[in-house]
């Protein structure tokens, strides 16, 4: 879990990095000329072929740990400690991992794979800067990605320390270092993403 | 019978060496077909287990916690002592002999408490082999600390926790063993009787407390490491679980029983708080390192312990010890919190306490801090702050401790604190090689009677238990299974075995068909009060006769009207205690009889009618040095059979600690 | 500190034994003191369950003094009850007022099955031990205990890690049911000494297929463990396991595994 959930992160700077290109509000010009890099590089397409391998093992992984945990306890407490002893959302990993992949279908199937279809079959790359400015304008959908920012977001805030955890990376001096850093990610991260549906909503951006 | 403790002839120093080289050693072909059980996993339990497992013998290791983790030695706090002189301060094994046997008020066996001191520094070396972590200093070699009654620092130890610490250093060696095959581990089962046969330990019969089955055991030896009996007294530092059972069902096969009555009272404990207290919790003897005692010059003064100013108090230890103060040895402290809380000088709501208090050690570490700090004119505050500070390191898990029994800041307000029953330096006569009066019945640890007299000295009881197991057994058992090579496993259908296991069904039924009114807990408690009452810290003739009776009468009434709910065929923690309260009750007599016996007192055993002028143990060494072997003859009838003390290198004087 | 009686409300999971279904029962209870330990409390039930010719609740205790880990309970939902750094044994009624409910249920994990009551079978723990937990050194070969001088702050920490008590409120604590921070402590204390090097890489793999074997639960780092370990055990041990794991595994694994 925590070897595919670091890959995952990585990839979510590099889509953070990518997407945030909008907001130098040039109409998207920015956003294109990498979007199309991205697109293209042989070597970025390689590497997105691993990367839809690691969300794949990262959610059958998860998958299976969540399957074999929950049956190593047949006969439930019938008064839970809840969050007195933990964080919800530590222990709600697999419905937030739910939730997020939930979002990346319908996600995926807004942007990327259009895009990759058109490429492959049609007349070449779609002008995904645009699709993004029309599909931002209705509040549905605009809520549906708030909605997986946020829980992105949990996700990260337990995903994070635990995957430095598990690598036997947080002790001693670098245990709150990775807390903190993991902290601080979680948040910033979801947050421009979460930006970008606003931004075009409010028409901040053009 | 004369009593022949096989001590090795020759000097002192050189009877262990000796007896080593000597002794008869069993080849290894040998060892893997013969059979030894252990009963019990404390210190001397595992350490034997494991270390007769390591030399090829095949190891049956019993105890009644659902771990051997868990046996009670992992509750001692303070430390363990050795003869390493590590601090350079002129400690040597014959100081540590000296002072053990000094500790013990003269009724200890020379021998055997020299070889005690010979073997302790082996065993740092063999607990920090094994990943002890015992206390280290800055530059990585080990820390010591002193401990009452002696005047060097000899005492190794890890925080507060030294018995865990040890305890878990011999599970894990046992586990090892288990896991090799050369032990076979049977927790949940409680040794219920002896099998003898031609005259011989044969093994035993064991309740599996999960299913309430009987099962036998072959052994061509059995080692009982089952601990003390203090829960006699029902309060007491010992675990709840601790008992008397399988030492005294030896015992009643012909074990003699030497010096049941000495029993230690620790004198820094928490108080009693009420009649629903179910066992008392020791605070560790080092607090009486930096804490001073006292109680109010007043009688009945009933004002708050900060109320009190310093010209009031009285630190009657201080003054009546001035050598030693507030070190003087457990029965010399016990004793005099006593005689103070009799006296009317008791604090706290029942008065019967004392107070250890800390104000002064924080003082005087926060002088040293702000010293150290260069802070030449820091405020009472903040010295206060910075002696808390040393404080907590030093004792941080003991305060703490206190506070959750009591809801009291010992920080803050003098802990309270009074005697209660710590430790039994009797237990099953031993000789020199830790046998029984029954050959190829062995006792090690706390459940023999050896090695600390009449009084045993802190932080020695986790030396002479692993002492015991480690090094003592492994040569000494050899020496007897050398003749046994040639015996074969005895199969179980033995009848031998029928008739004792027969014998131990008949008792539990017995038990189970009285279905009487009241609980077992209920009549515990009433011999704990007869006990301490009249057999606790402070005895005499009549009371003792009174409670010779008592008890006769309890264990009657009880036979008669005992509860025991459930049914024998299962889980039944009931019928385990009923059990253990039964032998308790018989117990108890035989020790009442033993301090009526011994007209003098000595160490932890003292007699009112036997006292200097100043209210000090007096003993009577022409008449009463020797130890008191018991020899069961049924019901309520016991027959003395003594073995003299020769003190051929150390001269018996009254113990001084002025 | 000011005493005072209460009476309470107690709900506990009675079970016969591990066969059998088990149920909530409830009991009341009256004059009980704020100076009780919680166990002592018990005792007071129990004998008045005696008084009237039933069977009293099985739990398990021994030393009532913290340290041999032997009680349990999941109190309110809590292993241990509510109070830090503290076993069951320890923890005393003043926290409870008077006409409180509580709920007592046994530790639950499939690897620690209901023996009765409230007393589990935890020999898991002493096999996971078997596994590995140990320094293979015979009795009567060791060298002078200061031959090998240790840095003071890692003979304190391995002293932190051995502070385990074994008593499994980690596994009682934990959603998944892991012993993962048992374990680990085991581990730490062994690996962070010079006499436990020579066998941390087959420990650690040893003791971890153990621990899987046994049935208990993967970790997943929610820290349930830590927050309700009475000896305060720390989730460092935990990233301390996964260390020397990873670090056995990609040395070759353990020479034992198969």
């Amino acid at each position: 879990m925590s070897l595919t959930g670091l890959f995952l992160i990585t990839f979510l700077i590099v889509h953070c990095y990518i997407n945030a290109q909008i907001f130098w509000n040039d109409g998207g010009k920015s956003f294109d000329e990498l979007a199309h890099f991205m697109g293209t590089n042989v070597v970025i397409r390689t590497i997105e072929i691993g990367l839809f391998a690691f969300l794949i093992l990262h959610i059958v992984q998860g998958l299976m740990l969540w399957a074999k945990n929950r049956a190593k306890r047949s006969s439930k407490y019938a008064v839970k400690a809840g969050n007195v002893n933990s964080k919800w959302y530590s222990r709600s990993m697999g419905l937030l991992g739910t939730l997020i992949l939930i979002f990346l279908v319908v996600h995926i199937g807004m942007f990327w794979a259009p895009n990759r279809t058109a490429q492959t079959f049609g007349d070449g790359e779609l002008p995904l800067y645009d699709m993004m400015r029309d599909e931002f304008q209705h509040p549905g959908i605009v809520a549906l990605y708030l909605f997986g920012c946020i829980s992105l977001a949990w996700h990260l805030l337990h995903g994070f320390y635990s995957a430095f955890q598990t690598l036997g990376l947080a002790m001693h001096k670098y245990k709150m270092m990775i807390k903190n850093i993991g902290i601080g990610f979680s948040i910033i991260v979801p947050l421009i993403f979460a930006l970008m549906p606003i931004a075009f909503y409010f028409g901040w951006i053009q | 019978m004369t009593l022949n403790s096989k001590t090795p002839e020759g000097p002192l120093g050189s009877k262990w060496e000796d007896y080593k080289s000597k002794c008869r050693l069993v080849n290894p072909a040998n060892k893997r077909h013969l059979e030894v059980i252990v009963v019990g996993t404390g210190l001397a339990g595992a350490s034997a287990a494991a270390s007769l497992g390591e030399m090829g013998y095949k190891v049956k290791a019993f105890c009644f916690q659902d771990s051997p983790r868990r046996a009670h030695s992992i509750a001692a706090q303070g430390g363990i002592n050795a003869a390493k002189n590590y601090q350079n301060d002129g400690d040597s094994t014959y100081r540590l002999f000296y002072d053990t046997i000094k500790g013990g008020d003269y009724r200890a066996r020379e021998g055997n408490v020299h070889r005690l001191a010979e073997v302790s520094a082996n065993i740092i070396d063999q607990c920090v082999a094994q990943g002890v972590p015992f206390a280290r200093e800055y530059g990585g070699l080990l820390s010591n600390r002193s401990f009452g009654g002696v005047q060097v620092q000899r005492t190794f130890y890890a925080a507060g926790q030294t018995g865990q610490q040890l305890l878990i250093g011999a599970y894990q060696a046992l586990e090892r063993q288990v896991a090799l095959g050369n032990v076979k581990e049977y927790t949940r089962h409680e040794m219920l009787e002896v099998v003898k046969i031609d005259g011989k330990a044969r093994g035993i019969i064991a309740r599996n407390l999960v299913t309430g089955e009987l099962e036998r055991h072959f052994g061509h030896a059995v080692l009982l490491c089952t601990g003390g009996y203090g829960n006699v007294f029902y309060l007491s530092t010992n675990a709840m679980g601790s008992n008397v059972t399988a030492a005294w069902k030896a015992h009643k096969n012909g074990a003699y029983f030497g010096n049941p009555c000495y029993t230690q009272i620790h004198p820094t404990c928490i108080p009693v708080s009420g009649d629903h207290q179910s066992k008392l919790t020791l605070m560790s003897e080092s607090l009486r390192n930096d804490g001073r005692i006292w109680v109010p010059k007043k009688q009945n003064d009933s004002r708050k312990a900060n109320d009190i100013p310093e010209e009031e108090r009285d630190y009657y230890l201080e003054r009546r010890y001035p050598a030693f103060g507030n070190l003087v040895p457990r029965d010399v402290a016990s004793r005099a919190a006593k005689e103070r809380c009799d006296a009317g000088y008791g604090v706290g709501a029942s008065k019967q306490a004392v107070y250890l208090d800390y104000a002064s050690a924080i003082e005087r570490y926060g002088n040293s801090e702000a010293n150290k700090l260069g802070l030449d004119n820091a405020g009472a505050d903040k010295i206060k702050e910075l002696g808390k500070e040393v404080v907590k390191a030093k004792y941080g898990n003991l305060f703490e401790m206190y506070e959750k029994i009591t809801g009291e800041n010992p920080y803050e307000v003098p802990m309270r604190i009074y005697p209660a029953v710590h430790y039994t330096m009797g237990g099953l006569w031993v000789d020199y090689e830790l046998m029984t009066t029954v050959p190829g019945l062995y006792a090690l640890g706390e459940a023999n009677f050896s090695d600390h007299g009449a009084n045993r000295l802190g932080a020695s009881a986790l030396m002479q238990g692993l002492a015991d197991g480690y090094f003592v057994i492994p040569y000494t058992l050899g020496n007897y299974l050398a003749d046994e090579i040639r015996t074969k496993s005895i199969v179980t259908d033995h009848e031998a075995f029928v008739q004792a296991e027969n014998e131990v069904r008949g008792r539990i039924e017995k038990l189970m068909s009285i279905k009487g009114k009241q609980s077992v807990e209920s009549f515990h408690k009433r011999l704990g009060k007869i006990m301490w009452n009249k057999c606790g810290m402070a005895r005499n003739a009549e009371g003792l006769k009174e409670a010779v009776q008592e008890i006769q009468a309890l264990r009657k009434e009880f036979w008669e009207d005992v509860f025991i709910p459930g049914d024998a065929m299962e889980f039944n923690p009931e019928l385990d205690k009923a059990g253990r309260v039964a032998d308790f009750l018989e117990l108890g007599e035989l020790m009442c009889l033993d301090a009526l016996n011994r007209n003098e007192s000595c160490g932890g055993h003292f007699r009112e009618e036997y006292q200097t002028e100043e209210g000090e143990a007096l003993r009577q060494d022409d008449q009463y040095m020797y130890v008191a072997a018991w020899e069961y003859k049924g019901d309520s009838s016991f027959e003395l059979h003594k073995e003299d003390l020769n003190y051929d290198v150390v001269k018996p004087t009254q113990r001084s600690y002025k | 500190m000011e005493h005072y009686n209460m009476s309470l409300t107690l709900k506990v999971w009675r079970q016969k034994n591990n066969k059998e279904q088990g149920k909530f029962e409830t009991y009341s209870v009256k004059d009980i003191s704020s100076e009780m330990s919680f166990l002592e409390m018990f005792d007071v039930l129990n004998e008045q369950l005696i008084a009237e010719q039933k069977e009293p609740i099985a739990f398990d205790h021994d030393c009532r003094e913290g340290i041999c880990g032997m009680c349990s309970m999941v109190i309110n939902g809590r292993p241990h009850g509510p109070w830090h750094h503290t076993t069951t044994c320890q923890l005393h009624m003043r926290e409870y007022k008077n006409g409180d409910t509580i709920v007592v249920e046994p530790f639950r994990a499939d690897a620690f099955p209901v023996i009765k009551d409230l007393a589990v079978d935890r020999t898991a723990f002493d096999r996971i031990i078997q596994a590995g937990g140990y320094v293979s050194v015979n009795t009567g070969n060791a060298v002078d205990a200061n031959s090998i001088p240790i840095e003071k702050h890692s003979a304190d920490e391995a002293f932190a890690s051995a502070a385990c008590i074994g008593c499994g409120a980690c596994v009682a604590a934990c959603p998944n049911a892991s012993a993962m921070l048992f374990t680990s402590a085991k581990v730490s204390h062994l690996a962070m000494l010079p006499q436990g090097a020579p066998e941390r890489k087959t420990r650690v793999v040893d003791m971890v297929e153990q621990m899987d074997k046994e049935g208990f639960g993967g970790c997943t780092n929610i820290g349930a463990c830590e927050a309700e370990c009475p000896k305060g055990i720390s989730l460092e041990n935990i990233a301390r396991l996964n260390r020397e794991y990873m670090g056995a595994m990609l040395d070759g694994g353990s020479q034992n595994a198969v």
